[in-house]
């Protein structure tokens, strides 16, 4: 019994200090995203030797083989379908005024995803892709979607779709609001937060590939390249804010508004030490 | 409107397998949603697959079924570029078909 006990209590001990790791190159004098992506992409290529770079978008599936012969089949007919055709249809369909969606992105907004979050000099903020398909309904005086599910979850699906492949190229520009931005996602992913006293990295950095109950945990590293999702858990579509405000709630944290700065500011910093993994989205998940 | 139905029918010598995805609420009458009142049920009652007019697989489903029904199944009989023809018919009357191309 105490053997077991004391082999945990190493196992901790040694989890904490490569966790540490990432945490004491991250926090150098100044800010530097670059050296900060390295050593977090270092850190999962470490945890995971047999998986190739490209293979930590599938989430939970790349951590287990079991899952990922059950994702294998499902993929073949993907749950994520009927949002993507409702989205594909949404995203064509004319504003009141005639404009469409394509009206408001770069390239008709056909393969963009993985330029999303990007750092908007005239509004001073981080923009998700989110955030500008509902600037973009509110510029052509239509109501915005929902941020969690539905209409706005089926658009980015689509939106997402066209974009499989391509490497996340998250850009941080020449300012300091950026640079500060990204420091506050990166602050918000490392700060512990509710009644358990997890932060994101808890879960996503320190134990990815293993258990909570029945659920294998994802690892940080490509978790939003697949967004949105399809969740079993849910039985429907989710975007990032879904996720980011169902994961407050499950370690019984009071979640932000969908699209807050904090968010958005995460969502920069998660992305883009993501940057080079390919977007896998609209993903499924347990 | 696309249709609720989507199909995949392969055929390999004798036999014929068949994945099937519908797109249903599938509420079972006893779930409430945010202002706590009851949803009310809503779910497919009768699912049919017939190939050269006859019925190779029908199911008798009710509330128990989750949301957007997955069905698998093969059969004997079926050859490549017949047709298969997928039918539902739910407790509120609605229904939809589809026509699918066994491959």
């Amino acid at each position: 019994m105490r053997l077991t006990f004391r082999s945990a209590v190493t196992g901790l001990v040694l989890a904490t200090l490569t966790f540490a790791a990432v945490q004491i190159s991250d926090a150098a004098d100044s800010p530097n995203p670059p050296a900060d992506l390295k050593a977090f992409q270092k850190y999962f290529t470490d945890k995971f030797p047999k998986l190739k770079l490209k293979d930590f978008v599938n989430g939970p599936y790349s951590m287990d083989a079991g899952l990922y012969k059950q994702w294998k089949e499902k993929e073949e007919f993907p749950p994520y379908e009927f949002a993507l055709a409702a989205g594909k249809e949404l995203f064509n369909k004319p504003f009141k005024n005639g404009k469409t969606f394509a009206d408001c992105f770069p390239n008709k907004g056909i393969g963009i995803r993985q330029n999303y979050p990007t750092f908007d000099k005239k509004q001073g903020k981080v923009v998700t892709l989110e955030l500008a398909v509902n600037q973009c309904l509110e510029n052509n005086g239509e109501k915005p979607f929902s941020y969690t599910k539905d209409e706005m979850a089926s658009v980015t699906a689509y939106m997402a779709f066209t974009s499989r492949g391509k490497p996340f190229n998250i850009k941080i520009p020449n300012d300091p609001r950026a640079l500060a931005a990204y420091e506050n996602g990166k602050r918000y992913f490392y700060t512990r937060r509710g009644q358990l006293n997890f932060s994101c990295a808890t879960c996503h950095v320190q134990i990815p590939g293993d258990h909570i109950r029945a659920e294998v945990l994802a690892p940080a590293l490509g978790i939003l390249n697949a967004m949105p999702i399809y969740r079993s858990e849910w039985a429907g579509m989710g975007t990032t804010s879904r996720r980011f405000t169902s994961c407050n709630s499950q370690v019984r944290a009071v979640p932000l508004t969908p699209q807050d700065d904090e968010y958005r500011d995460l969502e920069y910093y998660l992305s883009y030490v993501s940057n080079g993994l390919p977007i896998s989205g609209p993903g499924a998940r347990p | 409107m696309a249709s609720t139905i989507r199909v995949r029918a392969t055929s390999s010598g004798d036999t014929t397998e068949v994945q099937a995805l519908i797109q249903h609420p599938m509420d079972s009458g006893f779930v409430k949603n945010s202002a706590g009142e009851l949803i009310p049920p809503h779910f497919i009652q009768q699912l049919t697959f017939e190939y050269g007019g006859k019925p190779v697989f029908i199911a008798d489903w009710g509330p128990a079924v989750s949301k957007d029904p997955y069905v698998k199944f093969s059969f004997k009989g079926g050859k490549k570029g017949g047709d298969l023809k997928i039918s539902w018919l739910d407790n509120k009357g609605a229904s939809d078909s589809f026509t699918a191309k066994i491959q």
